[in-house]
């Protein structure tokens, strides 16, 4: 009985109250969307395609946040993702098999991951530069690979990609009458098994319990008896790993690349990390938050691309203004807490 | 009858390069004790503390617990063999609850059982009378109570012996009571505990028994009640009382006369309690106390070193805000930090880089000092001061300590001050520069300047200063002139004994 009502007063950790507010923001911002906009936004089949274009880019914030959370960062994630796109798809122009194109893409991303680890963890050289030597060698492997955009030219692969779930009763009735049904692509079953996993991860296994004790305080992480150096290399691990599933799941969208792909993606995934909660001082974020955070960040780029405001620099700059905002409103509150406590 | 042995360490050495850290130490743990470890600065209190927790290695002597020899190489170590510390810094995550911060890092299954834990954290913060819940952040804690948590855990450890390493120094009065009355209730459950502290009351207040270290020797053990704090004070410092007496004032000199050139009334910062304190043109007074009584501290506040949250500053007869250095400079005042290779000298920056420093910041850095003006102040002050450097282009890093003491002396007599304050300006430098920086401190007071001189060495104050204010426990508790100035009669109102 007590227990029960101890447990209700208990108040928010950072992580959950930095995700709520995300989660609150998302939804007021969505329904203001639909009442103000209209348009696509009454459909539901508006959430689908946000999560088709951006099931890729969830997947990679979701390794981010986990090295962000044990306190380090991974810029390559966007140009591993471009590299995985073009080898597969040369693999597959090949005549090779799309089961040995998906371990193919598994292991391009645990190699960097492997990589990255061993030199941050063991050497220990700032992941900043680590990541970023990594970002630039995928970038140069990916033209070698092909100077020229690719297509993929495979039937197995493009059954796979032309793979839809139907959902028929979040449809809408198109204006010849005939039902279309929301549709989603299989990469967005990826990404929320991807989110899942590592969700479950960071809460209830040992080893996301270390990342959150590493990212709170190093070394008393070491003094708790946690061993730190194979905890940070196992987070770059899991991030080089999503990373490949992220460059899969983005040729099952695209079907083609190019050297460019993907161009700029690490700076999205860390901004959605961070709009969802996550801190860049490590120790507090959750997947979760992360999720919501990359579809705050894709929601506000369709809003304002659906306000006619189309040239793309209105996108950066909105995706800026936000990014501020958030950390402002992170600073505020936590910042607030602090105090409360001190008085 | 002989008590339960819990630790014995017989013998222990360490050396490190060119310094003896512990030399042929002897230590016992009983059973249920509170065992408080005093000494003062390089006592080698920490590097006992440090070979006991794994951190460093002994070269020489031998470990006991419980009758059993041991080895320890890691903290990892320590912890199997039941020992476990709580350090003055909270090791534990202030971003994790209570209950993952009494467990992570111990248990070895894979999935981790959050609702387990709260169970169990919760029996045993219960059964300490710790007043947290198993389900908070720890960051929403207070310090003490984060403390009481790693106490916990040690607790929950089955650990026989429990350092608390400084545990109080940042803890107020009402949190070190409930500290208190944990550490007694583990004493009752047989545990030892080994205290270290700078707080002379508080370890009258909680431990049974005292050992003292002075420069990397064992002193002695002595049972609490049996040693009075005037003669554990003696102890640390290394100088009995009957010596104490003996020495006749070796130099009370006559008291300044000149005009109050700085008066401060309810300073205080941060770090420190509200005081007064005031000094005179030429007078040279000295702040003393064991290490952690608030001396520095202090000075800091009147330098603007930390935030200053109270207090009326005159100076010269006129009202002063001193909120941050360069106030204080631009006012007349010079300060010589206590650690001069973090706050003093810039190593990688030349002997002339460094000494004008300070006049440079004062002067602001859109007039900048010429390179010949600058040679020329700089080789002024290396004849005056006598500072051995090979050049005045020689960085600052490979002068040796004595003269990296005087580099920063000369860069702020360079910004003639009215009131220079000393902060340990004679640690860790050989005797001849000691001598002349005495001698320049009187010469300084002659010339009509106000010196603040800070020492741990007693006898170099009294040679010095005509005013001793003496500190304990963060308070200003006595104020010595004339022929109070003795050593006997600095120890008994640094002990808290009054004077006869």
């Amino acid at each position: 009985m007590n227990d029960k009502m101890n447990k209700k007063k208990e108040p928010l950790t950072d992580t959950q109250l930095l995700m709520t507010i995300t989660i609150c923001i998302f939804i007021v911002m969505y329904v203001l969307a639909m009442l103000l906009l209209k348009g696509g936004f009454l459909h539901a089949q508006q959430i689908f395609d946000l999560l088709n274009d951006n099931a890729s880019l969830i997947i990679v914030s979701c390794g981010l946040t986990v090295v962000m959370i044990g306190g380090g960062i991974d810029i390559s994630v966007g140009a591993v993702t471009s590299l995985v796109v073009m080898s597969c798809i040369l693999y597959l122009n090949k005549g090779g098999n799309v089961i040995f194109a998906a371990l193919l893409a598994l292991l391009i991303g645990l190699a960097f991951g492997l990589v990255h680890g061993l030199l941050i963890s063991y050497l220990e050289i700032q992941p900043f530069i680590v990541t970023l030597a990594g970002m630039f060698f995928a970038r140069g492997m990916t033209t070698i690979l092909s100077v020229n955009p690719q297509k993929v030219d495979h039937a197995g692969f493009e059954a796979l990609r032309n793979t839809k779930i139907e959902i028929p009763w979040l449809g809408y009735v198109a204006k010849n009458g005939n039902l279309v049904p929301a549709r989603m692509e299989l990469g967005v079953v990826i990404a929320f098994i991807c989110v899942i996993v590592i969700f479950l991860i960071l809460m209830f296994h040992r080893l996301g319990r270390n990342f959150y004790a590493m990212g709170g305080n190093q070394q008393s992480a070491l003094m708790l008896g946690i061993n730190v150096k194979r905890t940070r290399f196992l987070s770059y691990i899991i991030s080089g790993i999503l990373s490949g599933i992220s460059g899969f799941v983005l040729m099952m969208h695209t079907g083609a690349g190019n050297a460019t792909n993907a161009a700029g993606m690490e700076m999205n995934a860390i901004a959605s990390s961070i709009i969802g909660g996550t801190l860049l001082t490590g120790g507090v974020g959750n997947v979760a938050g992360t999720f919501f955070g990359t579809m705050t960040l894709t929601t506000i780029k369709k809003i304002v691309v659906s306000s006619g405001l189309k040239d793309p620099w209105w996108q950066s700059i909105t995706t800026g203004g936000m990014l501020c905002f958030f950390i402002l409103l992170q600073s505020i509150v936590l910042g607030r807490r602090q105090k409360k406590k001190q008085a | 009858m002989q008590e339960e042995c819990l630790l014995k360490l017989r013998g222990i050495g360490k050396r490190f390069p060119g310094v003896r850290a512990l030399h042929n130490v002897d230590f016992t743990l009983r059973k249920g004790e509170i065992h408080a470890l005093m000494g003062e600065n390089g006592a080698g209190k920490s590097t006992l503390i440090k070979i006991l927790t794994g951190v460093y290695q002994m070269d020489e002597g031998s470990v006991e617990v419980d009758g059993k020899a041991v080895n320890i190489h890691s903290p990892q170590d320590a912890q199997n063999n039941g020992i476990s510390t709580v350090y003055q810094e909270i090791t534990l995550c202030p971003n994790l609850t209570v209950a993952e911060n009494m467990f992570i890092g111990r248990e070895g299954g894979a999935w981790v059982n959050q609702k387990e834990y709260r169970k169990r954290a919760d029996e045993q913060l219960q059964n300490l009378n710790i007043p947290a819940r198993s389900s908070q952040q720890l960051g929403s804690c207070s310090l003490a109570v984060q403390q009481m948590v790693a106490i916990a855990r040690a607790v929950d450890m089955q650990c026989k012996v429990l350092i608390l390493d400084e545990p109080t120094s940042s803890l107020d009065d009402k949190e070190v009571n409930m500290l208190f009355s944990l550490m007694r209730d583990l004493k009752k459950k047989g545990v030892g505990i080994i205290f270290v502290t700078h707080f002379l009351e508080q370890v009258y207040e909680v431990s049974d028994r005292i050992t003292v270290l002075r420069n990397g020797q064992l002193v002695g053990e002595y049972p609490t009640s049996e040693l009075p704090q005037v003669q554990l004070v003696a102890k640390m410092m290394g100088k009995t009382l009957d010596e104490l007496s003996a020495l006749e004032d070796t130099g009370s000199r006559v008291e300044a006369t000149g005009e109050v050139f700085y008066k401060a009334e309810g300073l205080s910062s941060e770090e420190t309690n509200p005081f007064d304190f005031s000094i005179r043109k030429g007078e040279v007074n000295g702040l003393t106390g064991l290490l952690g009584s608030g001396r520095s501290e202090s000075v800091r506040a009147i330098f603007g070193a930390d935030k200053v949250t109270a207090g009326k500053v005159n100076i010269n007869g006129k009202e002063a805000k001193i909120s941050k250095p360069i106030d204080a400079m631009k006012n007349g005042i010079g300060y010589l930090a206590e650690d001069r290779k973090r706050d003093g000298i810039i190593a990688d920056l030349s002997v002339r880089e460094n000494i004008i420093l300070a006049l440079q910041v004062m002067n602001g850095f859109f007039k900048p000092i010429s390179r010949s003006e600058s040679e020329a102040f700089a080789d002024e002050y290396i004849k005056a001061l006598k500072i051995k450097t090979a050049s005045t282009e020689t960085p600052v890093g490979s002068l040796s300590g004595g003269n990296q003491q005087k580099v920063i002396l000369a860069r702020w007599l360079l910004t003639h001050p009215d009131y220079l304050i000393l902060d340990e300006p004679t640690r860790g430098i050989d005797v001849g520069t000691k001598l002349e920086i005495q001698k320049l401190v009187l010469q300084l007071a002659k010339d009509g300047v106000s010196v603040t001189f800070i020492s741990s060495e007693v006898e170099e104050m009294l040679r010095t200063c005509s005013r001793l204010i003496v500190m304990r426990d963060r308070h200003i508790v006595g104020e010595l002139k004339g022929n109070d100035l003795n050593q006997a009669q600095v120890m008994k109102t640094i002990a808290g004994g009054e004077a006869e």
